[in-house]
């Protein structure tokens, strides 16, 4: 069994998740990126992506959308600025969000806001399956 | 003794004051229910984003950065929060004197008010003002808090400001509320934390410059908007507290005319009715 670290995720509205994980992997701006307990201290930003997080009993999923991560040998927060469940999330309103995304992408070029929205309606639909 | 009719114009009177604070006792109950539901849920973020970026904006001194730099020895900028209107106890003068306690001479400060008690105060005591953001307390939203660490942190960086404090009131429970000042740059200490490792090496990915960039001003606006929503449920705490308080103080005064009143009229009716019998017994 992999060695346990403390994994909190907080978000403006509540305490998303708490609890003792063996590995959480998320997207950064460099990448995803996978922590096991141990790491070096390191502060990263968040980017809209898929959270997996390695518990014992199992592997929960989320989407995660802006915020940053702090990592310590024994602990990792995450403030995040949204974070949702699988369960919480809407497929089909994040699906037309994509294709409404990639349509405006398309017709006038990438501006970080639709790149933004895109990614974020890609982390929906990944997280959600 | 007072005469029966200024014992009930006394009454009356009062029973119209009681009537105005029982009716705000029952506004604020219902605005501090909202401002409590509010403040308690973004208050483990808050909590949790002030002591995560101080602990690591502390172990990160060495670091040159256009918001961590010390920039001279110019004035403090306070960011003072009261609330825009009076009867409510102590609360706005515990305030003022958290700010007027807490060392810093005042040709030293500079400072940013919302609440319009706090500046007024401030105005006929000749404190250097910054901008006023008054109406920001009745229903603060995070955009108002991140326009108001863009302005602070502005000033930081053109060295107007060489350091950023906010003043606001712990939302604890209804009856408890306590001012409290902190330091948000640069950054000295981390309350709730006994000790600090002094020697933190930490890693920025992608850069110190771009992470620092981001997450200093997303600090100071959750930490801000967090005392703007402590201090407006303690505001209105402390102002149901406040009225229930006088609507008692109301009701007592009224038992204690009522029965004055009764007193001089029964004391009247006695005096006549002693007046008759004498009359009559002298006629007959």
């Amino acid at each position: 069994m992999d060695e346990l670290f403390e994994l909190k995720i907080i978000t403006p509205e509540r305490v998303f998740y708490e609890g003792k994980v063996s590995y959480t992997s998320f997207t950064t701006m460099e990448g995803e990126v996978g922590i096991y307990a141990g790491h070096e201290p390191m502060t990263m930003l968040l980017y809209p992506g898929v959270l997996s997080i390695h518990e014992e009993s199992g592997v929960k999923k989320a989407a995660l959308h802006a915020g940053f991560v702090e990592v310590t040998p024994e602990s990792v927060n995450v403030l995040a600025q949204i974070a949702e469940w699988p369960e919480e999330i809407d497929r089909n309103r994040a699906e037309e969000a994509r294709i409404r995304a990639e349509r405006a992408l398309r017709e006038d070029g990438s501006t970080l806001r639709e790149e933004m929205a895109l990614r974020k309606a890609i982390a929906r639909i990944e997280a959600a399956k | 003794m007072a005469s029966m009719r200024d014992l009930k114009r006394r009454r009356e009177s009062i029973e119209s004051t009681e009537q105005i604070t029982k009716a705000m006792k029952l506004v604020a109950t219902v605005k501090l229910q909202k401002a409590r539901v509010r403040a308690e849920q973004t208050k483990p973020y808050t909590q949790r984003m002030y002591r995560t970026v101080s602990a690591i904006l502390l172990g990160s001194r060495n670091i040159s950065h256009r918001f961590l730099k010390a920039s001279g020895d110019g004035k403090a900028g306070i960011l003072l929060i009261t609330g825009n209107r009076g009867l409510a106890g102590g609360y706005n003068q515990n305030v003022i004197r958290m700010l007027t306690g807490c060392g810093i001479p005042k040709e030293k400060m500079r400072v940013y008010t919302i609440g319009r008690k706090g500046r007024d105060y401030l105005k006929s005591h000749d404190y250097e003002l910054g901008e006023d953001y008054s109406e920001v307390i009745n229903e603060p939203l995070y955009k108002d808090a991140i326009q108001l660490s863009e302005v602070l942190l502005s000033a930081y960086e053109s060295e107007e400001i060489s350091s950023i404090h906010v003043i606001f009131t712990d939302f604890k429970n209804t009856v408890v509320h306590t001012p409290r000042m902190i330091q948000l740059l640069p950054v000295t200490e981390v309350e709730g934390m006994e000790e600090i490792p002094d020697d933190m090496p930490m890693n920025f990915e992608p850069d110190d410059e771009s992470v620092l960039d981001e997450i200093i001003p997303q600090y100071m606006a959750s930490v801000i908007f967090g005392a703007l929503l402590q201090s407006a449920a303690s505001e209105n705490g402390a102002r149901m507290s406040a009225m229930d308080a006088a609507t008692d103080n109301a009701e007592e005064m009224i038992d204690e005319l009522s029965l004055q009143y009764n007193r001089a009229r029964q004391g009247a009716i006695t005096q006549e009715l002693t007046e008759i019998i004498a009359g009559s017994q002298a006629v007959s």
